[in-house]
This record gives structure tokens, sequence and C-alpha cells, in this order.
């Protein structure tokens, strides 16, 4: 099976007064048709950089310096503006985090809906589609994320905030794409509206057979939802293996105590917080940018940064540790 | 025993304008109790709209209540005048969920920290604040000399959150109310944070009331818990009791909605029977009626609270074979 994307050396850099940042420094990652990836980590680790780089949406100051993002066979990277246009919503989608935000107030939803389809329309093909269409296939999507086919003609305020980030899923599934995106989709929700949401995202993207990158640090909701866990820290992919060893057996240093701060029914009372701050990222420490905090580090740790290793659980490591496994 | 805070029956309705009919009532007859002998954390949890916040405004005596009263050490704090208000002001601090926008940008942590000790006269000279700032500030597990000079945005979101506790800390508070003050902090931090609001009720004596709707937070550092839904008390009782036996439909469906960080553990047995927004506000009974898979024809009437054993309570028509206890009892069942 040919996976349907393929990120190879993905590489942003945002440019400051203060000097360059390395958002994401060389970053791989392959996905299959119907799987579903998290991407975690702490604020500034990247995750959001990789979601809006795939996108080809990074804005001055920051960069797309290198890398490929190939979806079905065409890298976006090297497409023209013209074409990435067409690829947006039709090979790769976005969620973003804040659907309360990402709506416009005083165009109806339905409007909005139309809107995505209409500016994938090419007048020289054949397949024109009327508005009577498009409207019975906008129905068919807000139905298809449990919303009722009157939302088609409300307006964002009449909506709560489950029902808004639903729209955004409809919005996003309306034309079939390769790869969705899904941006902390319910960190601004309930629980139960968080799992309805979750659910929903989960539903449709089977039935369009869709592969899912969720990006989050809610640790709950990815043993509850992905299949496969990526963990970044500070522009670098740090470890990716299957869910289930993620959570019981996670290798990389990092990986370990955060699996190892999560709360749970178990140990009440105990909190295991990972020492230490986040890095800058216009002052990364030398070798492994995690080093400073990592409880195992080692003298080549400190100079040397690791490179991945794939091993043969099929877990992907940037670490020392496993650097002679390879 | 005398008692810290006491709510007595309080109920918040929020009105539109004059002529408007319409009001919702944010919260319906909560009493609760909070000894000062005994430093305790109390959890306040329930979804947006279910009156947390409200609650904690109430608790600050930044609105008031509609009907009822809050006692501070025995007085109401709407009467409180001259230096008892102080006094009021001094020992019920507040920390808030946004640590990205209580800050003033343009003043240091420094001066965030002299002010109170300056408007409170705590300290005699420079150096007795400096030693006052000192301690709080490693009592929250910060290095002073990593914070202290700078600007709020040369922080993390975690330090900001530590130094709002420590800001609080500084004016050696009763009671500290804490709206949901790890929900914007990255998960690795929050057992810091959380750890260090544990460590003011253990070593400092403070009581906390954590105002949330992150129960597995709650449970790791609570002692007590009331879950709230539309303004109304739904169950109340010990941590170990709603969290792992929940017996309210609706602390059922929160709890089976929490995605637990675990693989063997299954996400949302139960259905969900309405949306949210399916729901109106009106009627007498039950508040919860409407999305209740258990679900009678007595829920069109307001349940009692019924008391299941000697640490909860649930208002559910479910257990109405068990005794009924008055609202006012409810904090006689809560632990300590």
């Amino acid at each position: 099976m040919t996976p349907v994307l393929q990120v190879k050396n993905l590489q942003v850099s945002y440019y400051t007064d203060a000097g360059r940042a390395r958002a994401l420094d060389g970053v791989n990652l392959t996905l299959e048709a119907g799987e579903k990836l998290g991407l975690v980590g702490e604020s500034g680790s990247g995750k959001s950089t990789m979601a809006l780089a795939m996108m080809r949406m990074i804005k001055p100051p920051g960069r797309i310096e290198g890398g490929q993002v190939i979806v079905d066979g065409t890298d976006l990277i090297n497409v023209s503006e013209d074409d990435m246009l067409k690829a947006r919503l039709s090979k790769i989608a976005y969620i973003p985090q804040g659907a309360m935000n990402s709506l416009n107030p005083v165009i109806r939803i339905g409007a909005q809906m139309m809107d995505a389809i209409k500016a994938h329309q090419d007048q020289s093909t054949s397949e024109w589609i009327s508005t009577a269409e498009m409207e019975k296939r906008c129905k068919q999507a807000l139905e298809s994320v449990d919303l009722n086919s009157t939302v088609f003609k409300m307006y964002a305020h009449e909506l709560s905030g489950g029902m808004k980030q639903r729209v955004c899923i409809a919005i996003s599934i309306l034309l079939r794409p390769n790869v969705i995106i899904a941006d902390e989709p319910t960190s601004a929700l309930d629980v139960v509206t968080q799992r309805q949401v979750m659910e929903t995202i989960d539903r449709v993207q089977e039935q369009i057979g869709a592969a899912v990158i969720l990006i989050g640090h809610d640790m709950g909701l990815m043993a509850q939802f992905v299949d496969k866990v990526a963990v970044m820290y500070a522009g670098r992919l740090m470890e990716l293996s299957t869910v289930r060893e993620m959570f019981t057996d996670p290798k990389h240093p990092y990986a370990q105590a955060l699996i190892n701060s999560l709360p749970n029914l178990e140990n009440k009372g105990v909190f295991n917080g990972i020492p230490g701050m986040a890095p800058a990222l216009l002052q990364l420490p030398g070798g492994c940018a995690f080093h400073p905090r990592c409880v195992k580090a080692m003298e080549i740790c400190t100079t040397l940064r690791p490179e991945p290793v794939t091993l043969s659980t099929g877990q992907i490591l940037e670490c020392h540790l496993y650097s002679e496994n390879a | 025993m005398s008692d810290l805070l006491e709510l007595k029956n309080i109920t918040k309705i929020y009105s539109r304008g004059l002529l408007s009919r319409v009001s919702t009532t944010a919260l319906n007859n909560v009493s609760l109790k909070l000894e000062s002998e005994q430093p305790t954390i109390m959890t306040v949890a329930g979804e947006s709209g279910s009156g947390k916040t409200t609650l904690a405004m109430l608790l600050l005596g930044f609105v008031t209540p509609t009907s009822g009263q809050i006692l501070y050490k025995g007085k109401d704090i709407q009467s409180l005048r001259g230096e008892e208000r102080m006094m009021f002001r001094r020992e019920v601090q507040a920390v808030f969920q946004d640590p990205f926008a209580v800050f003033n940008p343009f003043y240091t942590v420094d001066h965030l920290l002299t002010v109170p000790i300056k408007r409170f006269r705590l300290a005699k000279s420079k150096s007795e604040a400096r030693d006052i700032m000192y301690d709080s500030l490693s009592a929250v597990g910060l290095r002073p000399g990593d914070v202290l000079g700078r600007f709020p945005h040369q922080l993390s979101g975690g330090q900001r959150q530590r130094i709002n506790v420590a800001r609080a800390l500084v004016l050696r508070p009763k009671l500290l109310v804490a709206d949901e003050p790890v929900s914007m902090v990255d998960a690795s931090l929050r057992a810091n944070i959380l750890d260090t609001l544990r460590g003011l009720q253990k070593d400092y004596g403070v009581s906390i009331i954590y105002i949330t709707h992150d129960l597995t937070t709650a449970y790791h550092i609570a002692n007590s818990i009331i879950v709230l839904y539309r303004g109304n008390v739904m169950e109340a009782g010990s941590v170990d009791g709603v969290i792992k036996e929940p017996q309210h439909p609706y602390t059922r469906l929160l709890i089976d909605s929490i995605p637990w960080p675990d693989i063997n553990r299954k996400w949302g047995e139960t259905a969900i029977k309405v949306r949210e927004s399916d729901i109106s506000d009106h009627g007498l009974g039950c508040r919860f009626a409407s999305r209740c898979p258990n679900v009678m024809d007595k829920c069109k009437q307001s349940p009692p609270l019924f008391r299941l054993s000697d640490h909860q309570a649930a208002s559910c028509f479910l257990y109405d074979q068990k005794p009924s206890i008055e609202p006012e009892k409810l904090s006689e069942l809560l632990p300590v």
C-alpha cells in the first residue's frame, strides 16, 4: 500500500529580530489511508507549525525552508500557489483550533460551505456542479456530522461551540480530502461535547477513508482516539510509536516522563511533573535539545544531536540510548 | 468549631433587563461550609453554564446573591466595612484561569508582588518585604533569581500561573479560590501546579476551592467534590466515592466522557441522548431530565438530595428510597 501522506525532512524557521528560530527541524512522517496519528508536545514544540506547514499556511516571518509534503503523489511544497489553493480542502483539510473564531459571523453557514465548493470549481472540465447540487452536498455533509440541515440557513452566533466545531468538520470533509489535520479541535469544549465531536470525526473519517492527524496535548484523548502517537520536542520528532506501545512501553526519556506525568485512577495524589522548562527556540541547547531535562542524559547528548533510528518493533526514536540498535 | 466560610441557600438569577421575563438561574439553592480548623480542598465541578464561575464570583464578593447569605467567619460579606473588609480582601484570594491575560505587561514580577505587601502593610522594611517575596516564590517552586525583575512575556505559562499562586500566598490567605487554574497550562506542567496547590493546603493551612471541569485533576488533589449542572447540585461527597462510583446519571455521563490516558479503558460506554443545544432551560423538574437515560415521570418535579452513604449524596429520584437531606446539611457529608 502506498502511503497517502509523506512528510520528508520538513524545515520551518521564523526570522525574528533576535535571530532565527527553527520551529521545525527536519521532521519525517508517513501515514496510510484511514490511519489516525496523534501529534503531541508542549506549547512551542512545533506541532501547530507542522500543521500550518503541511497546509502551506506559514506566514512571514516564518518560512518553509526545505522538505517535502507529498499527498496522493503530489509534493505540495513545490506546486504553484493556484494549485495549492485547489489542493486545500480537496487533498488536505484543516480543522482549526478555535472553531468559535474561524466562521464568518455575518455570512450564513450554508453560504460559507458553498464558497468552499465554488472555489474548487473548474470551468474547463465537464464536472460543473449546479447550485442546487451544491446545496444538497452541503446539507448531506451537515447531516453526516449530526447537525440538522436547518443549520445551513443559520449564522455562527446561533450555534453552540460544539455545533460550530462540527460545522468546521463538515466543511473539511466536503471535498473528501485524503488527509484531515485537526489542531486541538476540542480544547475549548466540555468533556461531553468533546466526546461527541471526537466520535463525529472518527465516523466521518471512516466514511471517506481519510487519514487524520490529531494535534493536541491531551494524552487521554490520544489514548482513546489515535492509532499512532508522535511526540515532538523543540521542532524534532522524539518518538513515533503505536498508541499501545506509547502508553505501555514508551522508549524515549521525554515520552516516558510525559506518560508518567499523567494522572490516573490508581496513583492518587502522585504528581510527576517534568522538571525544567521547554527550551526557547532561539537558544536551543546543543546536542539533543532535551538533554538539560533528561534523567538519562549522557556525555554524548550534550554535543551530538541524535539521528532518527527505527527499532525492530517499528518505533522511530531520536535518542542516543538507542543509537546502536540501528 | 467556627466556620471559615458558609454559603446559606445561595441563589443567583441573572435577568436580562427590566422588561424581559427571560432570566437565567445560575445557581439554585446551594449551601456549603468550610471549617477554619481543618484546611481542605473542595472541588466544584461542572460543564460550562453549570454556575461554577458564578460561585467563584459570589465567594470573592464580586457579585451579590439574589437570595441567601455568604458568611465569612460568621459575618455576611456584603456588610463588611473598613477593617473587616480589608481582612476579607486579604484572607480570601483568587487564582484565575488564564495566566496570559491577568498580568499587566508593563510591570515586572517584583511590582506584582510588592503592591500587595505595601497595600496591606505586611512588611516594616524593604528587606522584610523581600524576604516575604522570596518565601512565597520558593513555596511555589520558583527560584526567585529566575523570575524577579522579569516581565510577564519573558515567562512561560506555568511560571506565570505559579507567580499568581505566589502573589496570593504573600498575603497569607485562609481561603484560595482557584478557577480552572490548570486548564490553559501544558499537561506536563499541570502536575507541578497541582502539587503546589496541595502543598499550600498541607503546609500553609490554606483551604482551597478548586473550580474545574476536569475531574481527573479534581480526583488527585481534592478531598470532597460538588458536581453542578445548570446551577443545581447533582451529586456531592468524597472524591473517591463520587468519581469511582458515581450514582447520579449526570455524573456517570460526565465521568464516562473523560478520555482517560489508559488504552485499556474504553471511552464512552453510555450513549449521549440529547445534544446540549436541544435542551430548553424552563420547567420545574430535574434540570438533567431531558438528557437523562433513566428519566421517569417523577422527574417533572425537582428532586431533593438523597443521602446515599456517609459521604455521598445525589439529587435524583432513582434513590428516593434513601433518606432525603436538607441542602443546608450537605456539607456535613463532605469529608475534610
